[in-house]
């Protein structure tokens, strides 16, 4: 477009506008690693406290314990990214599995809990569709009916961790078939497939949102919803793949917990949305829409994780885990707000 | 600078088909008449000024012109061709960008970003390739100097580095006809001279450009032919070098219809002094100093970005104001405070009725008490039964039409609205009553009721101070402040005529051309 209008000589009588000082440049680019003086500081205390905290075991049980909850992180940073938020995904991560827990086990194995309707090799499938059908169904009321996202997923919260009570009779679904147990138990290279799988995906995630069209577009809406659709961006489109998106990874999550434990409890995932948006926030995605990277969330899960351990380590009692679980929340704030130098929104 | 004219047509282009050309434009919005059989033509090559006062039709026919609208009738044609259909956004963008007054950038993104978004360079498999996007950015705004570090978030650029990134984005989708919608207004002196460099460059270029402006000052120094909108229709276009600054003021004024003047009584001499502003500085460096005494109706008049609605601001307390004193019958109002102005007695109607008048999903009753909690009930608790009285009180005062005054005040006209709004600032009894553009985008029947409030308030010995740039709102002033980039330039006593006052808040002085 410019092969004949350069024009050189137009700027000798134009000053320069004043630039900000490229100080503030590389600041900016280092808020991605805002929080990795916090993960060091907590990594020497937790050393100092037990030296075991840096043993290869235990650095493999905190990023194993975090993995289910870091995908969790991972969906709700793409929602939260496009300027929405989804609170249903705690559910889901609790009825995927369930419902193919429910459709597949044989019911005189487990005393009537299962149907037995689908043959074994049907149950990640269905897990996968289940995510993909909840998260659909967001979008069809945040999306074409324009509903609030919040209290639209705050209904599906409720409604989906019902349906999960309902079929279960509020009992754990046990007896899993192998295919759905094979992801969250078995380790490759001598490290739990989990740990791959998340991080994995997390890498798939930075590829994305930083480096595609589709990725970019998220960040697009969710920082001028009018200025992207003017730069022809299908925003009704993208918000819909990207609400369908963290429903499948929130299903996912739910396939490797319930793998992992070789059981889908009535409660799975419940009170988990809490610890999600707090990793999220932590790791500098604003609530607000349009900042924020998929790196940064995974910082703020890492980080939440390795204080909790440093506390268990520490030899807290557990009936304090819940005070000191909101305690580490706001601390946790508090650093990556002293490290970032930036407010939190 | 001086206004050198130039020869119409007289661009690098020398193509006689018009770049744009709008024949018999109508658009109706409910049951206002937006355009009237309106038109324009932009010959390539040149810059050509849209003026007009406000609620000419301008920003409709840019919103047609640039596809975002669809006119009711008439027809556009771009190079002699018919325009695109509305949903064809790529076609319209090789043809036409407007940069507007609010910004179409995205903050949390990069410039370079912004320049390229959803087009972003790619490799073949598909992944952005964010060091190539990176370097045909800074060639694009290099290749129209614009000087901005590309990788910089676009929420640090200045209003002027906004623009022209703008401005080369446009450029860079294949548009060399691009609309300026008062792109002056937040600009400083150095500032519009930057852009105006910017401009003659790249009309030397072969880009049209259609300036829309309030300060006529602009238009004889930069543009070659002016169109003129006055009531929704086309006035006249003539070369800008043709038409004389009072021909031009007189086309854009016309013959208004005259508000009915209320039996003005004239001020008496002795009053006292109760309004005493000195020195007062507002954080974007608009001053002022005056007085008003006690049933003076003082006017201060100015276009966009003259300050005059600043120093309101900052005199009632809605911004702080970066130094100086407001003294309201001998107390000292503490800077930046509301509470403390309502308590010293000010009574204001603020510019924005929909941002800072009103709270649409209450009830007129709740709205017009706002202010007053304590008239409406005791220790902290609001008695209903006293609040709809008071509410009974101010629809009937100003003839407010709604069914009573429970009525949810989203559910009322602009008038109605704008009533509520006059009725809470009244609420508290005020020494002072300050009206910022209080009769923005309200019928005719409604501006003679809440310019009438005025008379009655003058009566009762309060001040009041009238910041407008609409002539009807001003009439009625004993004496009207002009002001015109941040400072006051005239005085004008009652009975001034509408071509001076309207001349000197563009900044042009009739008398000495």
């Amino acid at each position: 477009m410019s092969e004949t209008l350069s024009t050189g000589k137009a700027s000798a009588p134009v000053p320069p506008p004043t630039r900000p000082p490229s100080r503030h440049l590389a600041l900016a680019r280092l808020r991605d690693l805002a929080l990795v003086p916090a993960i060091i500081a907590v990594a020497i205390v937790g050393w100092i406290i037990s030296p075991v905290f840096l043993s290869t075991d235990n650095i493999v049980n905190v990023l194993q314990s975090m993995s289910e909850i870091a995908i969790l992180v991972l969906a709700q940073t793409i929602v939260l990214i496009t300027g929405k938020m989804d609170l249903s995904l705690e559910s889901t991560f609790g009825l995927a599995p369930g419902i193919a827990a429910w459709l597949v086990i044989d019911p005189a194995l487990t005393r009537g809990l299962g149907l037995g309707l689908l043959p074994d090799a049907w149950a990640v499938p269905v897990v996968l569709l289940v995510g993909a059908l909840v998260g659909a169904f967001n979008g069809l009321l945040i999306v074409r009916f324009g509903l609030n996202g919040f209290i639209v997923t705050l209904g599906m919260l409720i409604i989906l961790r019902g349906l999960l009570t309902g079929i279960s009779g509020g009992q754990t679904f046990f007896a899993l078939p192998g295919s759905m147990t094979y992801l969250g138990s078995t380790s490759w290279f001598g490290i739990p497939a989990s740990i791959w799988v998340s991080l994995l995906l997390f890498a798939v995630g930075i590829v994305v949102l930083g480096h595609t069209r589709a990725g970019r577009a998220l960040y697009a809406i969710g920082g001028n919803a009018d200025a992207a659709r003017a730069a022809g961006i299908r925003t009704d489109r993208v918000l819909w793949i990207a609400l369908i998106v963290a429903s499948v990874l929130a299903a996912l999550a739910g396939l490797l917990i319930s793998g992992r434990l070789a059981a889908v409890p009535a409660a799975q995932g419940d009170g988990a949305i809490f610890q999600v948006f707090a990793a999220a926030v932590i790791g500098g995605v604003s609530l607000n829409g349009g900042k924020g990277s998929v790196f940064g969330a995974f910082t703020g899960v890492l980080l939440l994780f390795m204080i909790i351990n440093v506390l268990t380590l520490a030899g807290v009692p557990a009936q304090w885990t819940n005070f000191l679980n909101g305690a580490v929340i706001l601390v946790a704030l508090v650093v990556s707000r002293i490290t970032g130098g930036k407010a939190q929104t | 600078m001086s206004a050198t004219p130039h020869r119409p047509g007289g661009g690098p282009v020398g193509e006689d088909r018009p770049v744009v050309e709008a024949v018999d434009i109508t658009k109706r919005f409910g049951s206002t008449l937006a355009l009237s059989g309106a038109g324009i033509m932009v010959r390539p090559g040149e810059t050509h000024a849209l003026v007009g006062r406000n609620g000419a039709g301008k920003s409709t026919l840019v919103s047609i012109l640039t596809g975002l609208q669809a006119a009711d009738g008439g027809a556009v044609a771009f190079d002699g061709r018919p325009a695109p259909p509305l949903a064809d956004r790529d076609a319209w963008r090789q043809r036409v960008a407007c940069v507007y007054q609010k910004s179409t950038i995205i903050p949390t993104l990069t410039v370079a970003e912004n320049l390229f978004l959803n087009r972003h360079a790619r490799s073949r498999s598909g992944l952005i390739r964010w060091s190539s996007l990176r370097r045909e950015a800074e060639q694009l705004l290099a290749a129209w100097s614009v000087e901005v570090d590309v990788r910089q978030p676009a929420s640090t650029l200045s209003v002027e580095q906004r623009q022209f990134v703008e401005i080369a984005r446009a450029l860079s989708f294949g548009a060399r006809f691009i609309i300026l919608d008062e792109p002056t207004a937040q600009l400083d002196a150095a500032g519009i001279h930057r852009l105006f460099t910017r401009i003659r460059d790249l009309r030397a270029h072969g880009v049209t450009f259609l300036f829309i402006s309030h300060h006529l000052q602009e238009i004889y120094e930069l543009c070659d032919r002016v169109t003129v909108f006055r009531d929704a229709r086309h006035i006249v276009t003539a070369p800008v070098a043709e038409l004389s600054r009072q021909a031009l003021v007189a086309a854009m004024t016309g013959e208004d219809v005259t508000m009915p003047e209320a039996g003005r009584r004239p001020l008496t001499s002795d009053a006292p002094v109760l309004l005493s502003v000195r020195d007062l500085v507002t954080s974007s460096g608009a001053e002022l100093s005056m007085e008003a005494r006690a049933g003076e109706v003082v006017g201060i008049a100015g276009g966009g970005g003259s300050g005059k609605v600043e120093v309101a601001e900052a005199m009632v307390g809605l911004a702080r104001p970066a130094g100086g004193t407001v003294t309201l019958a001998g107390r000292v109002l503490r800077p930046g405070s509301v509470p403390d102005a309502l308590a010293a007695g000010v009574g204001l109607v603020p510019q924005d009725r929909h941002r800072e008048g009103l709270v649409p999903s209450l009830s007129i009753a709740e709205n017009v008490t706002m202010t007053v909690p304590d008239r409406v009930g005791r220790y902290g608790l609001i008695s209903p039964a006293r609040r709809d009285a008071l509410a009974r009180d101010t629809i009937a005062d100003l003839t407010i039409k709604a069914a009573g005054p429970q009525v949810p005040v989203s559910e009322l006209s602009g008038g109605n609205q704008q009533k509520v709004v006059m009725g809470r600032a009244l609420a508290n009894d005020p020494q002072l009553l300050v009206l910022i553009t209080p009769t923005a985008g309200v019928d005719v029947r409604s501006k003679q009721t809440l310019l009438g409030v005025v008379e009655d308030v003058r009566r009762r010995g309060a001040a009041v101070l009238v910041i407008s740039d609409e002539l009807d709102d001003l009439r009625n002033c004993d004496r009207v402040l002009v002001m015109f980039q941040g400072r006051v330039v005239g005085e004008m006593a009652h009975g001034w005529s509408d071509n001076d006052l309207v001349a000197a808040m563009e900044g042009v002085d009739l008398h000495h051309v």
